[in-house]
């Protein structure tokens, strides 16, 4: 790495300096060319395919190539014009003081602003794309579905420090319940099961919690990511009850008081006298999600003044001190998991009746990690943090669609979705690399004295439990 | 009887393959107090190299004598296999030391999705069969009228793997107990600081821990390729979280221990298939992980841990 310590300012020295720092740099980039080779050597410059008779051998010696000078030339840039600032820039702790001084109000209004843009956020994508409206709205709605969830895990990580990450089991719960129940009662339409999913999910939440009360840390992360494997293997091999690999189809689409969004008599169109158009089915459903997210938001940011949430916060920072002042620590983590899980069924309810068919496929370990991701690279406990990672991660990676024209560069075969999952992860280890304690590093403490400061976020606590 | 014996044999096989790859988790786990959940991934990546190595041997090279043509494999592939596994700790958790326990948690989930990934897109998704390499082997109990019909056979296949585990096993054994960097690496796992302060290059160490355990990985990720002769980018998952399982039930931090729990895993999941049911023998997997967790965190071989306030 470079090391720009010296304090010798005289011209000569400097320019010697400058060119050292270059042979560096081009050093180092040539280290990283030639390990980048090493390492794809077999696997961007062989590669194996099914071929009649066995397996064949192709070899792609030009991408192979083409890798490694990607690799130098990008670190080379990285080494010359990024790292280099931080290294020699001492300036930037006055710089983040005054930000986050400015940030509370500056900050209040831009949430405002923010919460009118996604409350109209439908008809601005109507008006102003009408050829595109319904992919937009569509993003918009999985991102909002991503946000709701992100909150519901912010409950169980953030607040309460408990590492999850067998979420989705929570997500499957409620989406199976409002698929079995809308398949088999007539008359359960979303929202009746709507409140039984998340009642549903929330006893799963007691049943999973209870067992790992004892468990911390990293230990707890692992049994949970083995519940939620249980749950998604048994779903997929209980063929009688939930259809197993081939999941459920023709769950119902949700109503307004009744009406339909269909074409026909009784419908939303007819009886608002609107023509029939599928996308008033979209504008719904991105109300339905806005509305949810929004009531996780207000239940967590209450909870969070309420004993409980006080509790779960200072079970989070100390857990041995918590139950040394008396707080009873099994019923604060159960209903941490247990309401974190009901939210979960929330949402797993909206997963169903907008796919309008559920697999288990949908609720892999990778779900959990991709909210998980959320929670923790907006910075725990944070509920804006989560919405600024979804928009980032989800929405980044979807935007991933409409890069079209790149195949003008990499030629017709190049389709830039398939690198989707490859950049999110790619995004979660950069991210975390660069800002440990995620996006927004800044948290307001619950109760306070006096007034409420914004305080560090390596203050906090961060899923320890201890 | 003759079935139990068989399946007993094939447990150890399979038992084998999840040591291996579990001596990686524990040894990581024992010096930075982490789970590196894209070994599972480099496991993967190992069965991928070795894929490639044999294909460039046989078809394009002409080699043709079985043995040899394996033992460059296998030497290419912890080659390779390790230079990922030193890169995976260089870019994702060494920049996080000392960071909060959480970041390389994620990290670590970051990469294994980047691995799984990568190899999705450079190799494509489809599975990749190789036809059975290492055919025959011994029949210990012929079939007859009073085994029911049942042959109890040691294939030849399952010899390879049992030896070369033994094998690396009792090398790896060696340098961890007699040799001046295993001591560095026992040191680490006692403390860190301590270790640092009397002259051990801790980032080093923690580095070849990293290489070491890609390096077995790489071995059983080969072992795996010939055993079932499928693989895909996502069978690093599945068998990382059982050998995981395997390095908390032997107690993690445990070499040995990681050892047992890998063979206990392995009997247990074929024993489970053999019995009861295959489509559940996951579960059976994952719920012997939770209930060891929470009765018996720290395993049939490890240290309990001290609680201070």
């Amino acid at each position: 790495m470079m090391a720009v310590t010296s304090a010798n300012t005289s011209p000569g020295a400097r320019a010697r300096q400058e060119e050292n720092r270059f042979a560096q740099a081009v050093r180092d980039a040539a280290i990283a060319a030639f390990l980048a080779g090493v390492l794809s050597f077999f696997f961007i410059g062989f590669r194996t395919d099914i071929a009649p008779g066995g397996l064949s051998l192709k070899m792609r010696w030009s991408a192979w190539i083409t890798a490694i000078v990607v690799v130098f030339v990008g670190r080379l840039l990285l080494n010359l014009f990024v790292f280099n600032r931080t290294w020699s820039g001492s300036s930037t702790k006055p710089r983040s003081a005054t930000v986050s001084e400015r940030l509370p109000d500056l900050g209040k209004w831009l949430l405002r602003a923010f919460f009118i843009f996604a409350l109209v956020l439908p008809f601005v994508a109507m008006y102003f794309f009408p050829n595109r409206d319904r992919q937009f709205i569509d993003i918009a709605i999985l991102i909002m579905t991503y946000v709701m969830l992100g909150w519901g895990l912010n409950i169980v990580v953030g607040l309460a420090g408990l590492l999850d990450l067998g979420y989705v089991a929570f997500y499957a719960v409620g989406a199976y319940s409002f698929a079995l129940l809308s398949t088999h009662f007539e008359f359960i339409g979303f929202w009746t099961a709507l409140p039984l999913a998340g009642m549903l999910a929330a006893c799963w939440g007691l049943v999973l919690g209870f067992p790992v009360l004892r468990l911390r840390g990293d230990y707890l992360a692992i049994v949970t990511l083995a519940f939620g494997e249980i749950i998604r293997v048994v779903l997929l091999n209980w063929y009688e009850f939930t259809g197993g690999p081939n999941g459920i189809s023709g769950i119902p689409k949700p109503t307004l008081f009744g009406l339909e969004f269909a074409r026909g008599e009784g419908s939303f169109a007819s009886f608002f006298g609107l023509t029939y158009d599928p996308i008033h089915r979209f504008v719904y459903l991105y109300y339905i999600i806005f509305l949810l997210a929004l009531i996780t938001n207000i239940v967590t940011m209450r909870l969070r003044a309420l004993p409980i949430g006080r509790a779960w916060e200072a079970l989070r920072e100390d857990e041995i001190a918590c139950r040394s002042l008396g707080i009873n620590t099994r019923n604060t983590k159960l209903t941490a998991f247990a309401i974190g899980a009901m939210f979960g069924g929330f949402a797993g309810s909206f997963f169903a009746t907008r796919q309008g068919f559920i697999s288990p496929e949908s609720f892999s370990f990778i779900e959990s990690a991709i909210i998980l991701a959320i929670v923790v690279l907006g910075g725990l406990g944070s509920q804006i943090g989560v919405v600024i990672a979804a928009i980032v991660m989800i929405g980044g990676t979807e935007a991933l669609r409409n890069l079209g024209f790149l195949t003008y560069i990499f030629g017709p075969g190049f389709d830039p979705v398939q690198y989707r999952m490859l950049l999110f992860g790619l995004a979660m280890v950069i991210i975390m690399v660069w800002k440990p304690r995620g996006f927004v590093s800044t948290r307001e403490p619950t109760v306070a004295l006096k007034e409420k400061k914004r305080i560090g976020a390596d203050l906090v606590a961060q899923g320890e439990g201890h | 009887m003759e079935y139990f014996l068989q399946q007993l044999i094939n447990g150890l096989t399979l038992g084998s393959i999840y040591g291996l790859i579990a001596i990686g988790y524990t040894m990581v786990y024992g010096i930075i107090g982490m789970i590196n959940f894209a070994h599972g991934d480099i496991f993967m990546i190992g069965a991928f190299i070795s894929l490639a190595v044999f294909l460039i041997l046989t078809s394009i090279l002409g080699f043709a004598f079985l043995p040899v043509v394996l033992l460059i494999v296998l030497i290419i592939a912890m080659l390779f296999t390790a230079a990922w596994g030193w890169s995976v700790e260089r870019i994702a958790y060494r920049p996080l030391r000392g960071s909060f326990r959480l970041a390389p948690l994620i990290t670590a989930i970051g990469m294994s999705i980047v691995l799984q990934n990568f190899v999705q897109i450079t190799q494509g998704a489809r599975v990749k069969p190789l036809p059975p390499q290492v055919q025959g082997g011994i029949t210990l109990i012929p079939p007859s009228e009073i085994t029911g019909g049942i042959s109890v056979q040691l294939s030849y296949m399952q010899i390879l793997i049992i030896v070369t585990t033994v094998v690396l096993m009792a090398g790896f054994t060696l340098l961890i107990t007699r040799s001046p960097l295993g001591r560095a690496q026992r040191a680490c796992e006692q403390d860190r600081k301590m270790a640092a302060l009397l002259g051990v290059d801790v980032d080093r160490t923690i580095s070849l821990a990293f290489v070491m355990g890609a390096a077995l990985a790489a071995v059983a990720g080969c072992m795996f390729l010939l055993l079932y002769g499928v693989i895909d980018f996502y069978i690093g998952f599945l068998a990382g979280i059982k050998a995981f399982t395997a390095a908390v039930l032997g107690g993690i931090g445990s070499l040995p221990g990681a050892m047992l729990g890998g063979l206990l895993i392995g009997l247990i999941e074929v024993f489970w298939s053999a019995y009861f049911t295959v489509e559940y023998k996951d579960v059976a997997a994952f719920s012997i992980l939770a209930i060891v967790l929470i009765f018996l965190p720290s395993g049939l071989l490890g240290k309990p841990e001290v609680e201070k306030v």
